[in-house]
């Protein structure tokens, strides 16, 4: 893929006995907003850092803006931005410090939009780091980031301590960047807001992809709940294939199907003659649920 | 509920949490308390040694001021009061304000206080707690004083009075680390302020003592210096540190019920919005870092100097006939004020080195916290490295450079003439050479195994341990020639050369390249 901001396929890192990335594949192309997503310790931030070149991978390819994340790390560093999951400011520095040293460190921010984004962001950059609780840290890393003119930002699950005013912010800005061509990989566990954003999606699991591709594809891979309500009692559901979790009452029915045989559910549905339907799509919850939900039971 | 409610548990946590760390500074100043006391008695144990050395101190105000003034020198329990009066007490002091600041505003800052708070717990409990634990620090190492002195043969009263007069000192000051406490709203800053109490209370002490006696009365440790033990001891001096450290508990209680959890008197200053251009390069981000550390050793190395340089002059008598020290010096003949001089300053530099692996070692401290931040901008790794190694090895020079010029000072001033400094100015330079070795050590340990990191103090322990032990045990000469120290030219009055320093800067350009290039090539670990 000639156009990817990233390319990433067969990754492996090791530590020591643990394999955190198992063959791991993500392709962001450039200018999309990618979720990437997976539970606590599924190998998201270590394939950020190997990105990032703070880690060397062990096998496999990646690719980032064309380069090689571990031998071009400075040069490609100018090119983007990255907000970490757990914003680590310098105790004796104030924010505003922070954000201008993380700032020109990368080349350059524009003060402009450093100040418009302390604004949106209702940042105070005199505090000192030491001071700033969870979610003003984030802000001090999201503005750093935002201010920049990177070609791709890099969020680590950016909002996990920001309150919903401010996350309607993040969100405003992330809308913002995608108008102006820029790519964003992020990281994170709120779905909602991966819903809100995300072009597509890469969902992995203990270091390897088992979902990629767009909140439709993947809806279409998963199963839609249907109510509904016949005329005729609908006797012949149950022998349909695609039909999960079937309960009959009368002529009510509740059930989910995959959503590829949704088509010739409707259609048997339809000659029992349809009083009433609900179709719920599945939400990335369930997706996500699909995916992990067996580690809860 | 009581103001006290919880305190119990609290007193029992605190007590759980130091039951390390108390027993080893009472450990340590126990040894150092024995360690006085045996050298005084041996040292001066010639005919007529003693009283030269008794004529010597209180002839010599430099001492005077750095030490306190000399009761009665001419007997062991004396001598051990005079040396401890003033160093012991601060060495006390010290601990009051650890244990205190540990327990409270520690606590505070961390926010564990606020887990505490919520529960049935009375807002003065953890002072009181705090306070219950030093108090009892206090008494059982003023308890220990007395028992060694008496153990080791003085007379009772004198021993009684030395450990109650260090007690008193120590409560003093845990007086005052409460109120600072109060006062700041974090733990370096009431660390700052106790200590500035510290230093001033010694300043006032040293002018005092100098003087006509009058500033010392308005000193803490002049009132344990005052109650004269093995001098004609006087009991009522600790009335007044017990008062002091009551009116200033009493006080620390009054602010802490009027003040909100977390905050302090004195509100935190705001910072910048905006970063100077100087900060947003490594070097300006690592020297910012290091400011306060740079300072204060650069200070502290300075004072040391001066004290080495106003002893110089009396270094014969002072020696004595000490076997100990003769060893150390060397029989090598050659001018005895030279000969202390040179050992003083390469004792000096072994100290000032733990700048340098402090310095170094800040690495390791960066990359556990905000290393990522910054590689994830177009920072280079060897620029990063690059940064700190200056700093550590530019810090080093001034560190050592401020060492040379106090003794240089002093001992122009002490013998009234200007041409002896730059002699002492080179002989404080002469081992930076083997210090960036260490460096150079530390930063191939961050490079080559980041997680074992520590053991650069290790292979600073071991230079220690070479340089001042290696003469007294006869280590063969290539076991000795194992620490850079031991190429360091012996400065002043030896014979200079180069060659061994240049070789000594290779062997650390070499260390810290490896390091550079280790790191460089390696994952960052958490």
């Amino acid at each position: 893929m000639a156009d990817g901001a990233i390319d990433v396929s067969g990754l492996v890192k090791t530590f020591g006995g643990l394999r955190a990335l198992d063959g791991l594949e993500l392709r962001v192309t450039t200018g999309e907003v990618h979720g990437f997503l997976g539970p606590n310790g599924s190998g998201k931030s270590t394939t950020i850092r190997v990105l990032l070149g703070l880690l060397r991978r062990d096998a496999g390819d990646a690719r980032l803006l064309g380069g090689d994340p571990w031998h071009d790390a400075v040069a490609l560093h100018r090119r983007l931005a990255y907000v970490p999951g757990d914003v680590n400011l310098w105790p004796t520095l104030s924010g505003g410090e922070a954000i201008d040293l993380l700032g020109r460190l990368r080349g350059g921010l524009d003060p402009v939009r450093r100040a418009e984004l302390l604004e949106r962001f209702e940042l105070d950059p005199t505090k000192k780091g030491r001071a700033y609780s969870k979610g003003n840290r984030q802000k001090v890393a999201l503005v750093a980031a935002l201010a920049s003119d990177a070609e791709l930002l890099v969020l680590d699950e950016p909002t996990s301590g920001l309150d919903p005013l401010k996350e309607a912010v993040f969100q405003a800005c992330i809308e913002e960047t995608r108008e102006h061509g820029r790519t964003v990989l992020l990281s994170s566990h709120i779905l909602a807001e991966v819903e809100a954003l995300c072009d597509r999606v890469t969902i992995i699991r203990a270091g390897r992809t088992v979902e990629t591709g767009t909140l439709s594809e993947l809806r279409h891979l998963t199963r839609t709940s249907i109510s509904v309500e016949t005329e005729q009692e609908p006797s012949d559901l149950a022998r349909l294939p695609g039909i999960h979790d079937l309960h009959v009452e009368d002529r009510r029915a509740r059930f989910d199907v995959d959503t590829v045989h949704l088509d010739e559910t409707i259609r048997q549905l339809a000659a029992c003659g349809v009083r009433s339907l609900t179709a719920t799509p599945p939400t990335l919850e369930e997706l996500f649920l699909r995916h992990y939900g067996d580690e809860l039971g | 509920m009581s103001r006290l409610t919880g305190a119990g548990v609290l007193l029992r946590i605190a007590l759980r949490r130091e039951r390390v760390r108390i027993p080893v500074y009472l450990l340590l100043f126990t040894i150092l308390v024995a360690d006085t006391a045996a050298q005084s008695k041996s040292t001066y144990a010639a005919p007529g040694a003693r009283a030269e050395y008794a004529a010597t101190v209180s002839g010599n105000p430099g001492l005077i001021a750095m030490v306190g003034p000399p009761y009665a020198v001419t007997n062991v329990g004396g001598d051990v009061a005079w040396q401890l009066g003033g160093f012991g007490a601060a060495f006390v002091a010290l601990m009051s304000m650890f244990i205190v600041g540990r327990h409270t505003r520690g606590e505070e800052q961390s926010g564990r206080s606020e887990l505490i708070g919520a529960a049935p717990v009375a807002r003065a409990a953890p002072l009181a707690a705090a306070l219950l634990v030093v108090t009892g620090a206090q008494v059982l190492m003023g308890a220990l004083v007395a028992l060694t002195m008496l153990g080791l043969g003085r007379p009772s009263a004198g021993s009684l009075v030395l450990g109650a007069s260090l007690t008193g000192v120590g409560l003093v000051f845990a007086g005052v680390a409460a109120l600072g406490v109060q006062l700041s709203q974090t733990t370096s800053a009431a660390s700052a302020i106790a200590g500035a109490a510290l230093g001033g209370a010694y300043l006032l002490r040293a002018a005092g003592d100098v003087g006509d006696g009058t500033l010392s009365w308005l000193s803490p440790i002049g009132w344990g210096q005052k109650m004269r033990p093995f001098a004609g001891e006087r009991w009522w001096p600790l009335a007044l540190s017990l008062v002091a450290a009551s009116a200033l508990a009493g006080v620390a209680f009054a602010l802490r019920a009027r003040r909100d959890e977390g905050a302090g008197l004195i509100a935190s200053r705001p910072g910048p919005a905006t970063a100077r251009g100087r900060l947003t390069t490594p070097l300006g981000l690592a020297l910012r870092r290091q400011r306060g550390a740079l300072l204060g050793w650069t200070v502290g190395l300075f004072v040391s100097g001066l004290s080495v340089g106003l002893t110089g002059r009396d270094a014969k008598a002072l020696i004595g006939d000490s076997d100990q020290l003769g060893t150390i010096l060397g029989s090598s003949g050659g001018d005895i004020v030279d000969q202390y001089f040179a050992v003083s300053m390469l004792a000096m530099a072994l100290i000032g080195a733990g700048f340098g692996v402090q310095a170094a070692l800040r690495m390791r401290g960066e990359e556990t916290a905000h290393l990522e931040s910054l590689l994830a901008t177009a920072l280079a790794r060897r620029r990063w490295t690059g940064a700190y190694v200056a700093v550590a090895m530019g810090g080093t020079v001034i560190v050592l450079a401020a060492n040379g010029l106090g003794a240089g000072l002093a001992d122009a001033i002490n013998s009234d003439d200007a041409g002896r400094l730059p002699r002492l100015l080179a002989a404080g330079l002469a081992p930076v050479p083997a210090v960036w070795v260490v460096i150079g050590a530390a930063v191939a340990l961050f490079g080559l195994v980041p997680r074992a990191v520590v053991a650069a103090w290790g292979v600073l322990g071991a230079c220690v341990l070479l340089t001042v032990l290696g003469p007294l045990l006869s280590l063969p000469g290539w076991v000795l020639d194992l620490s850079p120290f031991e190429h360091v030219p012996q400065l002043p009055g030896g014979d200079f050369s180069a060659a061994p320093l240049v070789w000594l800067c290779a062997v650390a350009a070499a260390l810290t390249a490896v390091g550079m290039l280790a790191f460089g090539r390696r994952d960052l670990v958490p």
